[in-house]
């Protein structure tokens, strides 16, 4: 066999490979809006796989006309625009100063922060100073404990580390203040990072779960992870019980959870692929490095 | 420099600097100060500082527990086959998508390959419903039109451990390939030329140039991994589990929710918390230790 057909068969063997593994991370997605899009008689009987069949939009007719779903989904969007914007400014508030390496008591204020990512105080004393800020069941409770993610800021360091001093030098000789360095500087420069932490801080909020399971029991504040669970549970549980011979909860038709499981990961597929050059050379900022 | 004209000077700076202190303080600190009331009889009116002082006491009711020891057991045993199954996936994909020549085709697929790292547990979890449920689940229905008994794989403790381990693959999987991608673009080209020269395969070239160029990754992260064994998060096991598959899926995240908001035995859930810390702390020193002395890398 000559170099050149052995070389085309790796190709052709390489290629079919990752193909096959992209459609492994894509079916499941595809399962789900099928099934969203089917009828209840064709998603029963076992006929959907990866496309629809008998297509109808009921269950998103439904889906938009739950009164309590837009609410909880209005609210999410709230909740992650908040904490995003809040993020953003106090990891760029801990990073800035942290740069200046004449900074007096810099290296305290590092070890302050970094001992955090190795230990903490575990989640029920985070529950009880919630209880005792009376935080429960408020969107504070979701927004103020994972402000500053220490790992996003060691992210945001390095890279205010890379902006060439004399260009921060140049403009203090002029007679800047620190804040208007930062501000007419320093952030115009750090714009793909910031992106990169905004989708971090954001998706983490969206996708954010345990913290709503414990801090809110009202049912008018649960965030759209918290709602869908339900959804889930309820299906999980009664699953279980049919085994058992009891059929206790109502079933939420198939569809329609489907539905609101695409319901919730689109805004996601929205932001993502622009933003996705910016994130790759981010996470590479922050990754192990010597 | 006197003390009054360095701050006149620098105030700024440490006033910005206060703003995330005061966090760090408050929300990460706080925490830690309750982290006592592992060693007092914990009593919701009396408060953290008001209840009585027991010593370890509440260390030996749970060292006495055989639900903390299956729990433990779990936490070891989920993660280290999530380290065999899910560890080398993205060193393959990493290595099979270097070796793809057309630009187009490898950016799509890396921009697929991405999207699960950014779903919820909660949705992949109500996809997996949609897959593996017993009744109306796809793949049960799959095998059933082939005349194949459907498999338990929500319910029953090993099908469902594949489940779990199957889920880990498929979420890490294509982000898992970012850092190997980075390591590979430092590789010198020439060396595959001279390689070519001298008659070497595809095969060959990846296993003698490629590979040995991301070990140094590969051993680093392979012992920060290891350094992660007692940590496990909550959303996961938490969600992909359920009552009838208990005796696999409860871990120490999910064991200090359970004893702790939903049976409110505060001081017991947080004395599994603390052993969780301190033995999590352990590790991770551990083997950034030694990760640092093997290869140079580190995380601190």
């Amino acid at each position: 066999m000559s170099e050149r057909t052995s070389n085309r068969i790796f190709d052709i063997v390489n290629i079919t490979f990752v193909a096959l593994f992209v459609l492994f991370c894509l079916a499941p997605f595809l399962h789900v809006i099928a099934v969203s899009l089917s009828s209840n008689r064709a998603i029963t009987s076992g006929e959907v796989t990866i496309f629809p069949i008998e297509v109808n939009w009921d269950s998103y007719v439904q889906v938009f006309s739950d009164s309590a779903m837009i609410r909880s989904l209005g609210y999410t969007i709230y909740l992650t625009v908040a904490t995003t914007l809040l993020s953003l400014l106090f990891t760029i508030a801990a990073a800035y100063p942290l740069t200046k390496g004449y900074l007096k008591g810099r290296k305290t204020f590092m070890v302050i922060i970094i001992i955090t990512m190795f230990f903490s105080g575990g989640i029920i004393p985070e529950y009880l100073l919630m209880r005792d800020l009376s935080l429960l069941d408020s969107s504070w409770a979701l927004i103020l404990p994972g402000l500053v993610s220490p790992f996003n800021l060691i992210i945001l360091i390095s890279f205010f580390n890379n902006i060439p001093p004399s260009l921060e030098e140049s403009a203090e000789i002029d007679g800047s203040s620190f804040l208007r360095t930062l501000t007419g500087i320093v952030l115009p420069l750090s714009m793909p990072v910031l992106a990169t932490l905004a989708l971090f801080y954001a998706v983490g909020r969206w996708n954010g779960f345990q913290d709503a399971l414990m801090y809110i029991n009202n049912p008018d504040l649960y965030p759209l992870q918290l709602k869908l669970f339900q959804m889930v549970q309820n299906n999980m549980v009664s699953e279980l019980t049919q085994m058992e011979g009891a059929n206790r909860t109502p079933l939420t038709p198939e569809s329609l959870k489907a539905a609101t499981v695409v319901f919730a990961t689109v805004p996601i597929l929205l932001v993502y692929p622009w933003l996705q050059k910016y994130f790759v050379s981010g996470v590479m900022l922050g990754a192990v490095k010597g | 420099m006197s003390k009054a004209s360095y701050l006149k000077r620098y105030w700024q700076l440490y006033a910005l600097l206060s703003l995330p202190l005061i966090y760090f303080f408050i929300f990460r600190y706080g925490p830690m100060y309750g982290v006592q009331i592992a060693f007092k009889d914990f009593n919701l009116f009396q408060g953290i500082g008001g209840s009585e002082w027991i010593g370890f006491d509440a260390f030996r009711e749970v060292f006495n527990m055989r639900e903390f020891y299956t729990a433990l057991r779990n936490t070891f045993m989920l993660n280290f086959l999530d380290l065999l199954v899910s560890f080398p996936a993205p060193i393959i994909l990493a290595i099979m998508l270097y070796e793809i020549k057309g630009v187009w085709f490898k950016k799509i697929s890396q921009t697929i390959l991405y999207i699960p790292h950014f779903i919820s547990w909660v949705i992949i979890g109500g996809i997996v419903y949609q897959l593996f449920g017993n009744q109306s689940g796809m793949v049960n229905g799959v095998l059933e039109s082939l005349g194949l008994n459907p498999i338990p794989f929500l319910t029953e403790n090993n099908p469902w451990l594949v489940t779990y381990l199957f889920t880990g693959v498929w979420q890490s999987a294509g982000w898992g390939t970012i850092l190997y991608l980075a390591a590979l673009t430092g590789v010198n080209r020439e060396l595959f030329e001279a390689a070519e020269v001298d008659g070497a395969t595809r095969m060959k070239k990846i296993w003698y140039i490629t590979l040995p160029s991301i070990k140094p990754t590969i051993v680093t992260l392979l012992i920060l991994n290891l350094g992660k064994m007692v940590s496990i998060g909550f959303d996961r096991p938490y969600i992909i589990g359920n009552t009838a598959v208990r005796e696999y899926s409860d871990v120490l995240s999910t064991f200090v929710y359970r004893v702790g908001l939903e049976s409110g035995q505060y001081t017991l859930a947080t004395v599994v918390g603390l052993f969780q810390a301190v033995v999590g702390l352990v590790f991770i020193l551990g083997s950034n230790y030694i990760s640092k002395k093997m290869t140079g890398n580190g995380i601190i």
